[in-house]
């Protein structure tokens, strides 16, 4: 499992706090921890609250790179920002771009330019793909898959290879009115999207969404999840510190037989 | 119509090990070896793909054999009393890469020999050869604890491949394997989950996994090879695909285990052919099997067998 670290996110009030105070001690110390908690890739996120964006990007960037070498995932909806983000960054380990949908109204490009920033990037960074397209987040199964075909066969085409994709089928909270529809809609899609390219897409998904707002938020990611890998999802952006939550995925990669087991199966990610 | 890309690719890879140190590096090899960096199955993918080629390691015992056969005394009968000269003669004549010395000797139920002469003989064999050393206990818990913390610390710095270790006894030759810098075997019988669980346990006592080669436990040509390639395969995929506790190189004692089998060594079987050629011909076909699942190093015995399996390895292994 492909495990994205979220903490490094403008949103949490200390990272906003340390972006706003440029404290590199508070981002360094989350790098290191949630890198020895089992992260293969950190997200970055500046948030919403910093005026200067990509400013901030390269800042947490730089931060980051000075003390830690655990691969990057630049998360920003603004394609300027990410870009800013790999301009200083040392992608030798592998970057995510996250995140691309398919295309957009206001830009029919944005997934070939999120494709031309991974080359750019070398030859071991990758781009979440979002199953979303310029009619927005589908709500079916049947959308939700041939947005996520039409992404792999535009990889495809374009030379970039499938294995270099993660497609987000995008999770919703389920404690939106009429969303508790949608997490079954996304195992189900799940199901068919790993048969998209051989060997199959990654797929991940940002998991804590699902359960915003809701009580008993942990209990309801760590069955999400559990099903999700059942399902074939071989990556989620998690809060790597829930240790109960690392030690489902753990459990179910061994009971789907991706991980071999041994008695100390649980500490295969630290 | 065109030939299909059926060629799988795989994310992970063996971790490159290599053995011996130079005197830049601490110690007083002449050369080094390197094993694993597969980042395919035998066979399979792009010639980039295939890592490092695997070695021999040729057998000495640290006290004259009693139970072995005549074929295979027949090569080494002036040199079984003295290891110094037994691994000159695998370098100098046969060609060897690589020693492992066998501390058969310190066995309690053989001729129960103490630390001080296994010190010795390690001392003896590093000044003969200017190759990478492996250092092997005797597979008895107490004394192999006993003795083989001596031999890593007469080898220390030498940056050694020394066991082995197992799920029930790894805490005190780890603890002094990473002491003196050499490199670990941990070993399994025959059982993945137990083979991993011991290279956990072992990673939990800071032992890097970069530095650990593990042994599966071998069967020979009749005698459970089927096992062996099985877990060997097994342990190749799982590294290939991403497992870092499972992705170390693989070593395989095929002398031992292809010489317990009668095939190998009865006299009396005329219709089983010469038993010159037979028990080479039965070591280097367990050999060859073996290292299509997917091992590095593999220990032979016959200097015959190892001619036969290095022309192999060089056939398939074109650097």
């Amino acid at each position: 499992m492909i495990l994205i670290a979220e903490r490094i996110n403008g949103m949490f009030t200390n990272v906003k706090q340390a972006i706003a105070d440029k404290d590199k001690k508070v981002i360094q110390e989350l790098a290191k921890k949630q890198t020895d908690a089992g992260a293969a890739y950190l997200d970055v996120n500046v948030g919403t609250a910093a005026a200067d964006q990509q400013g901030t990007m390269q800042w947490l960037v730089e931060t980051i790179q000075e003390t830690c070498s655990t691969p990057l995932c630049l998360d920003s909806q603004k394609p300027v920002v990410i870009a800013a983000g790999l301009k200083v960054i040392n992608a030798e380990n592998g970057v995510i771009l996250n995140s691309t949908p398919l295309n957009k109204k206001s830009d029919e490009e944005i997934f070939d330019k999120y494709v031309e920033m991974a080359n750019n990037a070398g030859p071991k960074a990758s781009i979440i793909a979002l199953t979303m397209d310029k009619n927005g987040v589908p709500q079916d199964v049947d959308t939700r898959v041939a947005v996520a075909a039409e992404i792999v066969s535009k990889a495809m085409e374009k030379g970039f290879d499938p294995q270099r994709i993660f497609i987000d089928p995008i999770i919703l909270p389920v404690k939106v009115p009429n969303a508790q529809v949608q997490p079954g809609n996304i195992l189900t899609a799940m199901d068919q999207i790993r048969f998209l390219s051989e060997p199959p897409p990654h797929m991940t998904i940002g998991l804590s969404n699902l359960s915003q707002g809701a009580t008993e938020r942990s209990l309801i990611n760590r069955v999400f999840l559990a099903i999700a890998i059942s399902r074939g999802l071989d990556s989620a952006i998690v809060d790597v510190f829930d240790r109960d939550l690392i030690n489902v995925v753990a459990t179910a990669e061994m009971l789907m037989n991706k991980q071999i087991y041994s008695d100390s199966f649980l500490k295969v990610y630290t | 119509m065109p030939v299909p890309e059926i060629a799988e690719s795989y994310t992970g890879s063996v971790n490159l090990v290599t053995l011996g140190a130079t005197k830049e590096q601490g110690g007083t090899r002449s050369s080094t070896v390197t094993v694993g960096g597969a980042r395919n199955v035998v066979y399979g993918g792009s010639p980039g793909q295939t890592g490092q080629k695997p070695v021999i390691a040729m057998d000495v015992l640290d006290a004259k054999p009693d139970d072995w056969p005549e074929v295979l005394i027949e090569p080494y009968k002036d040199v079984l009393d003295s290891p110094a000269d037994w691994a000159k003669k695998c370098v100098e004549e046969f060609g060897a890469e690589l020693i492992c010395v066998k501390f058969e000797g310190i066995h309690p139920d053989k001729a129960d020999r103490d630390s001080e002469h296994a010190v010795k003989v390690t001392e003896q064999v590093l000044k003969a050869v200017n190759v990478p050393l492996v250092l092997w206990g005797c597979g008895n818990d107490e004394k192999d604890n006993e003795v083989m913390t001596k031999v890593s610390g007469a080898a220390k710095g030498e940056k050694c491949l020394i066991g082995s270790v197992t799920e029930d006894n790894y805490k005190s030759l780890t603890a002094i394997a990473l002491a003196d810098n050499h490199f670990l075997i941990t070993e399994a019988p025959l059982d993945i989950n137990i083979a991993k669980q011991v290279n956990i346990l072992v990673a939990d006592m800071g032992f890097p996994l970069e530095r650990i080669v593990t042994f599966q436990s071998t069967g020979a040509l009749g005698y459970g090879i089927e096992y062996a390639y099985s877990i060997q395969e097994r342990q190749r995929l799982a590294a290939l695909s991403g497992d870092k506790m499972m992705a170390m190189p693989a070593i395989c004692d095929v002398g031992y285990e292809s010489w317990r089998a009668k095939e190998a060594k009865l006299v009396d079987a005329p219709g089983w052919g010469d038993v010159k050629g037979r028990g080479p011909m039965w070591e280097a076909a367990t050999a060859v099997c073996l290292l299509q699942s997917g091992v590095d190093i593999i220990r032979m015995r016959h200097p015959k067998a190892v001619a036969t399996v290095k022309n192999f390895i060089d056939q398939v292994w074109k650097s």
